[in-house]
């Protein structure tokens, strides 16, 4: 669901495919239209899209009105137990607390009743009106199947059948999982649609375990790993906060502030000071602190935000690496207007991207299009614009991080073509050049640089082997490093230590690093079966663990739920198995804190319930641009989002039809890599708009056509693929009509074709801004 | 030597064409750049120049709602080739393992093979005037490699092996596929034309993939090979010359197929 996984995981799917032949899994898949995981699905059942919510509240309403979730699992590993305060309360859409001028809401109404102690007040029958489970289960109660149906336009019988055979997975011994993509997260309720398949996944006790999880499948084969450092603004490496500048003034404060009173994060003084330490080991990270940039309290800087900022002239220089927003960011025809207002603008990728050209004739000319803008000739803009050719993945040697978290080392097969190079070595150049340019100078304010530690090896090329080790960890000596740690629960928060990233401490806990390995055996203790853990292949955050949460995959006294596919067990003296085990592997099941499952969690149990910024549980809100009303509550739109653009709201009576985008097989995100391939161009050679043959019919267009399609940001040229795997859809006794356009787009290459993010609005999620890319109001005509 | 072939699993294939690349990577055959006609298959058939394609098919009733069936098309490597036959410069052989392939340097590119082919397979390429298809990668095999395209297959839908093997496979895939939902799988190139190296299990009927429920090598190519080759194949240079006969000949063969656009000699 929201992952079309044979198509743009092709190479996830061949699990599946195997889970199939081996342990009989059944595979669904819940898609808009007809794709070809649907085709290799046993049961495919299709939704509006921008209605999960719905779906999902369907599915907890059924499952807990029949008592189908995992009950001894959401007992002791979930917060279902937990008292709700009074405070707390929801009616018509909207929680208490709810600030309607900001749009945002007070969410300490939302807290737990605490005892004396400090501990959290329970109720272990989970009877009590105002525990969790009860409180979700009347949430849920408005969600009956004929309403859902009404809301996503999925045929009643198909969404049973769905129900019925997911829910069968809350038996003890059944696992289940939920393959998501972008098709979940990129959504104006894009975090409560995955914390919607975290809680399913929650009640029906399949997190923790082999062959559970809600497994995230990611855009790109390090997107892990730029997560896990922190390649947005709101994180330092290893999720650790950046500083807003008035709430973490100083560093004291900033441990104060930052770090929870419970769960393992109680030890983020550690890993924040080692960081410090790693960035500027000569100074006390109680000094170095202050060279990090703080940001403004509350203030938005996500990809939206940005190009808003740029189009508002508050950002006069960009360095766009690996990125293609031209063709990638929404509301594309603005972003490139964005960009003409840059001084100037740095480009990095392996062939000139329409971003790096976006001030080309080919770049401006428009055939379709309004122009919005005012951008009519290069001569229109005066940004600098310079392009630093990289090379490829296999050019060069380092490590990505895959979806599970496995840390595995490349090794270079090629050298770079030409003059590019390695991203490592662009940014180690610059590095060296800064350092450089501000040598000598004795400014206070430019210590950050000036006192920066920037020692990889000699040359142009850092040394990657020094690097490892500074990820690693290591105690500084004299201001050197000295020997590495064994992995995070060495690092001290005084500044004896340096790490540069804390999940990834025990990557080189001596001489080996590890992400090098690859023994493909799979092990298991004596007596025990293998569950595909590899320990010896690779390496996996955190501590080479390779399901996190895994104490949730024993029953409470430490026994496996399912002996067939048992992770690890309590011995009596220990925890073993096949896997590492992800608390103190000595603590008593039967002892304290023995069955807290969750220890990244200050309440240490998996959240049903949890704090977000539109509420403690998911609500259906239907899309900005939507062709109905919110029939379950008369908030139509996320009460919590950011309006950028209110004028750009599209409405039904101009455009009617939903419009959505999405990937294919043969193409690669923005196209920049494949539409540079002939052998890839041939096989998809243009940007098309998949429709049903019933909107085909009614709009006279013929398969293979040309049509344009428009919305209130801007129109595009494409060919119409007329299926009948696209079918109307029922939506409150009317026919409404959806349509997919492929995003992989530009002017460039041997498959050039018109952006389908020109059509895409400036919206985003309420928690992360992540763009709804995926539901919006479009008209669709024969070109 | 045991026969050997790819045995092509349709209920696994995701049809994400790795194997239409890795064919034009390890053949080095050019982009055929063509375009989209409102179905995600990239040729209507092979051409000179792609010796494989995945074909797309949607079939809807009432009864299984929408099927999106996917093929990959290629040569089947007959048993008994009748673009073999029908080769007046026996520039098409067989080896001992049961691939069929052609000799280049034979080639003069009078298309007949192109009529014969009971599945339309071979096509001509114009640019060096020869006739091409899938050699079922014989050089990779005879070094002890798979072919290209099964290599790539990531999702074990393509197969390589000792076609005794993979028989048995495909009638274990089939009958598993039958108690599973799929009461109509069935094996595809077990008998047909008396066998076929190149096997397949199919979710449905022949007719849904787009393949001959019973195939036949066209009338006119058995007459080809009964009557005229035995005594005229000596012709055949000549009657491409513009004699008579050719004119004959051609005509007979052309009747086949009217459609055959790439057509060089006139
Ligand atoms: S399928 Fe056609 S080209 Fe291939 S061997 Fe048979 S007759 Fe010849
Ligand atoms: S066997 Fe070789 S030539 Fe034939 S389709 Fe596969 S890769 Fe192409
Ligand atoms: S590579 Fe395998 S899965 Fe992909 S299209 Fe070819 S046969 Fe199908």
């Amino acid at each position: 669901m929201g992952s079309n996984a044979a198509e743009n995981h092709p190479i996830s799917f061949k699990w599946l495919t195997e889970a199939r032949e081996k342990r009989g899994a059944k595979i669904i898949s819940v898609d808009p239209r007809f794709t070809r995981t649907s085709a290799r699905s046993d049961l495919y059942c299709p939704l509006r899209s921008g209605t999960d919510i719905a779906f999902m509240g369907g599915m907890f309403n059924y499952i807990l009105q029949n008592k189908l979730y995992h009950e001894e699992y959401v007992r002791w590993y979930t917060n279902a137990t937990f008292i709700v305060k009074d405070s707390f309360g929801f009616e018509d859409g909207l929680f208490t607390g709810y600030d309607p001028e900001k749009r945002s809401y007070d969410q300490n109404q939302w807290a737990f009743e605490t005892n004396e102690d400090g501990t959290y007040k329970k109720d272990m029958t989970m009877e009590d009106p105002r525990c969790v489970l009860q409180i979700m289960k009347k949430h849920y109660e408005r969600y009956d199947i004929d309403l859902v149906c009404r809301i996503t336009g999925t045929p009643k019988n198909k969404y049973l059948e769905v129900i019925e055979a997911y829910a069968a997975t809350g038996a003890p011994d059944k696992t289940g999982t939920i393959m998501y993509a972008m098709g979940t997260t990129q959504h104006t309720v894009g975090t409560e649609n995955v914390r919607s398949f975290a809680i399913l996944q929650l009640l029906l006790g399949n997190i923790g375990r082999a062959g559970g999880g809600v497994n995230a499948l990611r855009g790109e084969s390090n997107v892990q790993g730029s997560t896990d450092w922190a390649l947005l603004y709101h994180i330092l490496p290893g999720y650790l906060e950046t500083p807003q500048a008035k709430r973490d003034p100083d560093f004291e404060t900033y441990c104060a502030v930052e770090t929870p009173k419970t769960g393992y994060w109680v030890n983020k003084p550690k890993f924040i000071a080692s960081l410090l330490k790693s960035w500027w080991m000569a100074d006390d990270p109680a000094k170095s602190y202050n060279y990090i940039p703080k940001r403004i309290d509350g203030k938005h800087y996500e990809h939206i935000a940005l190009f808003e900022a740029m189009y508002k002239e508050e950002i006069k220089g960009l360095f766009v690496w690996g990125s293609n927003p031209i063709v990638g960011g929404p509301n594309a025809n603005k972003e490139q207007a964005a960009l003409a207002k840059l001084d100037w603008m740095v480009a990095v990728d392996l062939w000139q991207t329409e971003t790096s050209e976006f001030w080309s004739y080919k770049a401006v000319e428009r055939p379709t299009d309004k122009d919005e803008y005012g951008i009519k000739t290069p001569e229109d803009i005066a940004t600098e614009v310079f392009f630093l050719p990289a090379c490829s993945s296999f050019e060069k040697e380092g490590t990505v991080s895959n979806s599970g978290r496995w840390m595995q080392y490349r090794w270079k097969s090629a050298d770079p073509v030409g003059d590019s190079k390695a991203d490592l070595e662009i940014v180690h150049k610059l590095g060296l050049k800064i350092k450089e340019l501000y040598a000598g100078s004795s400014r206070v304010e430019d210590e950050p640089i000036t006192h920066l530690t920037w020692d990889y090896g000699h040359g142009d090329h850092p040394d990657i082997d020094l690097i490892a080790r500074e990820i690693n960890g290591f105690t500084v000596v004299d201001g050197k490093p000295g020997p590495q740690v064994a992995n995070f629960t060495k690092l001290m928060a005084d500044g004896t230590t340096a790490c540069s990233n804390w999940i990834y401490s025990g990557c080189y806990p001596a001489d080996e690093y590890l992400s090098k390995r690859r023994d493909n055996v799979d092990t298991a203790p004596p007596g025990a079966k293998p569950i595909g853990s590899y320990l010896n292949w690779s390496w996996c955050w955190p501590v080479n663990r390779r399901i996190i949460y895994n104490r949730a995959s024993a029953t409470p006294e430490g026994q496996p739920w399912d002996t067939d596919r048992a992770s690890i067990w309590w011995n009596g003296e220990k925890w073993i198995g096949n896997d590492i085990p992800d608390f103190g592997g000595t603590k008593d099941p039967n002892g304290p804190g023995g069955r807290n499952a969750f220890i990244m969690r200050p309440e240490e149990v998996g959240c049903i319930y949890s704090k977000r910024n539109e509420g403690p549980l998911p609500e259906h809100y239907e899309p900005w641009e939507s062709p109905i009303k919110n029939l379950l509550n008369s908030q139509d739109l996320n009460p919590a989002v950011v309006i950028w653009e209110p004028e750009k709201q599209g409405q039904t009576d101009k455009y009617p039809i939903v419009g959505t985008t999405y990937r294919v097989s043969e193409h690669w995100q923005s196209g920049v890599m494949t539409r540079m391939q002939p052998w890839l161009a041939e096989l998809m050679p243009n940007c098309f708009v998949e429709m049903s043959e019933e909107l085909a019919l009614e709009k006279d267009i013929k398969n293979g056509g040309k049509v344009i399609i428009s919305t209130t940001r801007g129109d595009i040229e494409a060919l119409a693929c007329v299926t009948k795997r696209f079918k109307p859809f029922l939506i409150d006794g009317n026919y409404v009509h959806q349509v997919g356009v492929l995003w992989h787009f530009g002017f460039n290459g041997y498959a050039p074709d018109e952006p389908a993010n020109r059509l895409t609005p400036h919206i985003g999620d309420a928690n992360t801004m992540i763009p709804e890319y995926k539901a919006w109001l479009c008209d669709v005509r024969r070109a | 030597m045991a026969r050997m072939t790819n045995l092509y699993d349709v209920s696994k294939c995701t049809a994400c064409r790795g194997c239409q690349v890795a064919c034009k990577d390890w053949n080095q055959l050019p982009a055929v750049i063509e375009p989209f006609t409102g179905n995600y298959q990239t040729h209507e058939s092979t051409n000179g120049d792609t010796y494989t394609i995945i074909k797309f098919m949607e079939h809807e009733d009432p009864v299984d709602g929408i099927q999106w069936n996917f093929l990959k098309f290629n040569c089947m490597h007959c048993f008994d080739p009748a673009c073999m036959d029908v080769c007046p410069q026996e520039a098409i052989t067989q080896t001992e393992w049961g691939a069929v392939i052609k000799d280049y340097d034979k080639c003069i590119g009078c298309q007949y093979c192109t009529y014969a082919c009971p599945f339309e397979i071979p096509k001509y390429r114009k640019r060096e005037d020869i006739v091409t298809k899938c050699t079922l990668c014989y050089e990779r095999v005879e070094e002890g490699l798979e072919p290209a395209c099964a290599r790539t297959c990531p999702t074990g839908a393509l197969t390589f092996g000792e076609r005794d093997q993979l028989l048995q496979v495909a009638e274990e895939r089939v009958k598993f596929l039958r108690a599973n939902g799929f009461p109509r799988a069935t094996i595809y190139g077990k008998l047909e034309l008396g066998g076929l190296n190149k096997l397949f299990v199919l979710t449905d009927t022949p007719d849904k993939f787009e393949l001959p429920i019973d195939p036949k090598v066209p009338g006119q190519i058995t007459f080809w090979q009964d009557w005229i080759q035995p005594y005229f194949g000596w012709l055949i240079p000549v009657a491409l010359a513009g004699s008579a006969v050719s004119f004959v000949t051609t005509r007979i063969l052309a009747n086949k197929n009217g459609d055959h656009t790439e057509g060089g000699h006139e």
